[in-house]
């Protein structure tokens, strides 16, 4: 609702948007992301046990690691999903430690999830347009009565414009209003992205956005990564698979056991011996 | 004078050709269908009347029957739309519908008893009439209006004290919280230490009139054919004057005139419920509503603060029940804890007509309550009557053991003699029939799973004028 005064704003091109808004952060020192020390145990498990990194302005940074290193947990503890038990994380230099998600998303920082899990019984279109921030229409009273109604109507024909649009960025506006649940895995991760898009990040985190997609629909969900990126996006990647990570992230952070292992570009982490120690019979 | 004429028709005009497209849209095809449903419930209504109903009496008889139907499709149609709101749409599993009716129904009572009535009450009317520099008639429905509102208020209120907790938690939590919350109301409606009470502030005395019940304001209704709505003795106004000896001519006692005109008014408010449900469907919090049901989880990493919107959208349908027990029990000027309304079964019947209609459509849960009303509700009562009439049959058996041994005889008339004297018992056999049958073949009820979308506008149609200022795309 922070920008509910200005509906053409949020209206307009998703990637534009991304931009002005990266632009204005104009201090060097405010890392879109920076975590230090995060810590979150379940029980007697320690799933991250004080790592600490940082993302840098429009870059594209994977993160890996075997199975059981505490990626997604990480993931979670930075998104609001779990609350860590200790450690930092600071957003464009703001402390969001602990908030909840949907604080953590109105500032910019967005998601996606591992499975693809889109809103079944929605349709594409209505999984897009619920995306935006600041709807007017999202108050009872603005959705109910009959003065009010008129700025919903209006904003809701701008914001369709943007859906459609990016409907077709993403090649899937032949899809448009079938049910979300009737899609294949890689459109579902297809409509996944456009529809974080929707909520205009200044930065995204994907969450193994590549898992179970063909290597056609891989190559293409990559194409427009780096489209949005040159744009102004940062993202962070969580992948499984090394070879996607190598070729595209020029910043590679290597977790294991909890704690980063390893930092750096893709040839400092093939040559890494405790990296390829972690992935090939390091204890798990 | 022809001139203005013509102004007030093109007035007219425009206001036609505006609401035209509007109310065509939103109705066009559904209306159609309530109606064919009702029509089709009245034919089968009606020729329950031909065969039970002595021909001298018939008319008046089949106007009462038809009247009842409608009514009870107008209460429930309203409980099952507010229902729909939490659970169809916003996936809330509310099972203390009957509590935050009895909360309505009870606040009104409270606040519009006299003080001198016993149990005492606010006498708020009463107030409005003495104070209020207008018409005491007329002040007195504004203090009736303003009870109906607080009563709304208070099942919303109730509705959020259940749910600002429960909805921290997991799905299943709401439920068991709000069935207890129901039961909890019920049972200390029934406790004699409310049933006279005074409040240790102010000393106003009060009194819920436990298990011998509580008076409920006189239907206003009444007020359009008596000029003494509490005292039929005081004569009748101009509209009944004219009515009544007309209809009387038919053989329509006046009572049901009264029940028709308050049933119209009952469909007015189920069509204000419909309205106000489309309106918070078909826009972006409606958008969240659906998410939430979908995946709360997703809303929320989508920047969607999922608890604000779910505990506003709880007190809303609350409010709504509260409305609909209120404009339910107070058609009977009288009601106690002990009555069905009230009963956690009540939650039970309003979720069979919501499963029948389809969850998440609003013209389904109508069509729903119709069905629910006049079919399961009413019409084995109906059958067993039709039956009674006209087989001969022996007293019915006292034990279903009974009933059951004479089979054996080949001799199936004690079985169905018994099926009709615990026609009201076996309702429920045929409810648990009909739910196993949905599950299996349609789950969805009859228009569930429509592809309705939740939006302001129609987003498959890209507007030119939408298109111009967005601009190019981006490749």
């Amino acid at each position: 609702m922070s920008d509910a005064s200005s509906p053409d704003a949020s209206a307009g091109e998703p990637t534009e948007e991304a931009a002005a808004g990266t632009s204005t952060t104009g201090e060097p020192e405010a890392t879109p992301l920076r975590v230090e020390g995060l810590e979150k145990r379940f029980g007697g498990i320690t799933a991250v046990d004080g790592a600490s990194f940082v993302v840098e302005e429009e870059s594209l940074t994977g993160l890996i690691g075997p199975n059981g290193a505490g990626k997604s947990t990480t993931f979670n503890c930075i998104t609001g999903i779990h609350r860590p038990d200790g450690g930092r994380v600071t957003f464009e230099g703001e402390d969001v430690t602990g908030l909840r998600p949907h604080a953590i998303a109105n500032r910019g920082l967005v998601r996606t999830f591992q499975i693809a899990r889109e809103l079944d019984e929605m349709t594409v279109l209505e999984n897009l347009m619920l995306a935006p921030r600041g709807q007017v229409g999202e108050n009872l009273g603005y959705a109910v009565l009959p003065g009010l109604r008129d700025q919903v109507v209006e904003q809701e024909t701008d914001l369709r414009e943007a859906v459609w649009e990016t409907l077709e960025f993403f090649e899937i506006d032949h899809l448009a209003g079938e049910y979300a649940g009737n899609l294949s895995g890689g459109q579902r991760k297809l409509l996944e992205l456009a529809r974080a898009l929707m909520v205009e990040p200044d930065m995204l985190l994907l969450d193994e956005p590549f898992a179970g997609v063909n290597p056609t629909l891989e190559e293409k969900l990559l194409d427009r990564i780096h489209q949005l990126r040159e744009e102004g996006l940062t993202f962070l990647l969580v992948e499984h698979d090394m070879d996607v990570i190598m070729e595209n992230c020029e910043h590679i952070i290597v977790m294991h056991q909890g704690t980063v292992l390893a930092e750096g570009d893709a040839d400092d982490i093939r040559s890494d011996e405790r990296v390829i120690d972690a992935y090939l019979g390091g204890e798990v | 004078m022809s001139d203005r004429q013509l102004d007030v028709r093109e007035a007219v005009d425009t206001v036609v050709e505006r609401l035209g497209p509007v109310v065509e849209r939103i109705f066009a095809r559904d209306i159609s269908m309530i109606l064919v449903a009702m029509l089709g419930i009245y034919v089968l209504f009606t020729i329950f009347g031909f065969l039970l109903i002595p021909s001298d009496a018939l008319v008046g008889g089949l106007a009462n029957t038809l009247q009842r139907v409608t009514f009870l499709t107008a209460v429930y149609a309203m409980l099952v739309l507010a229902l729909n709101l939490h659970w169809g749409y916003t996936g809330l599993f509310n099972i203390g519908v009957a509590g935050f009716m009895a909360v309505g129904v009870y606040t009104v009572a409270v606040l519009t008893n006299p003080t001198t009535a016993s149990p005492p009450g606010l006498g708020v009317p009463m107030a409005f009439a003495a104070t209020l520099p207008i018409d005491p008639g007329v002040a007195h429905f504004l203090g009736l209006l303003f009870s109906v509102l607080v009563g709304m208020l208070a099942a919303a209120v109730v509705g959020a004290i259940a749910a600002v907790p429960a909805l921290r938690l997991r799905a299943d939590y709401l439920a068991i919280v709000t069935v207890a919350l129901s039961e909890i109301i019920r049972l200390s409606l029934l406790s004699t230490t409310l049933q006279e009470f005074t409040l240790p502030v102010a000393g106003v005395e009060l009194g819920t009139g436990a298990g011998r019940g509580i008076n409920l304001p006189t239907n206003p209704v009444r007020a359009i054919y008596y000029n003494d709505p509490t005292n039929t003795a005081a004569g009748l106004t101009p509209v009944g004057e004219a009515i009544f000896p007309a209809v009387d001519a038919v053989g329509i006692n006046s009572t049901v005139v009264v029940g028709w005109t308050y049933t119209l008014f009952l469909i007015l408010v189920v069509a204000g419920f419909y309205w106000l449900l489309v309106r918070i469907g078909n826009s972006p919090f409606g958008r969240i509503l659906k998410a939430i049901r979908e995946d709360e989880e997703v809303a929320q990493s989508l920047g969607k603060d999922t608890r604000v919107v779910k505990v506003k959208v709880f007190m809303v349908g609350c409010a709504l029940m509260g409305l609909a027990g209120i404009l339910w029990e107070g058609s009977k000027g009288f009601t106690d804890p002990t009555s069905t309304t009230f009963l956690p079964l009540q939650t039970f019947y309003v979720f069979i007509a919501l499963i029948i209609g389809g969850a998440g459509s609003n013209t389904g849960s109508v069509l729903g309550g119709a069905l629910f009303a006049s079919l399961l509700f009413e019409g084995p009562t109906f059958v067993a009557r039709i039956f009674s009439e006209y087989l001969e049959l022996d007293t019915a058996p006292r034990t279903f053991a009974e009933a059951f041994g004479e089979l054996f005889a080949l001799d199936p008339t004690p079985m169905l003699a018994y099926g009709l004297e615990n026609i009201s018992a076996l309702r429920f056999v045929l409810l648990g029939l009909l739910l196993i049958v949905l599950m299996q073949y349609r789950p969805e009820g009859l228009l569930g799973h429509r592809t309705e979308e939740a939006a302001a506008v129609d987003l498959r149609d890209r507007s030119p004028a939408a298109a111009a200022d967005g601009g190019g795309g981006d490749e």
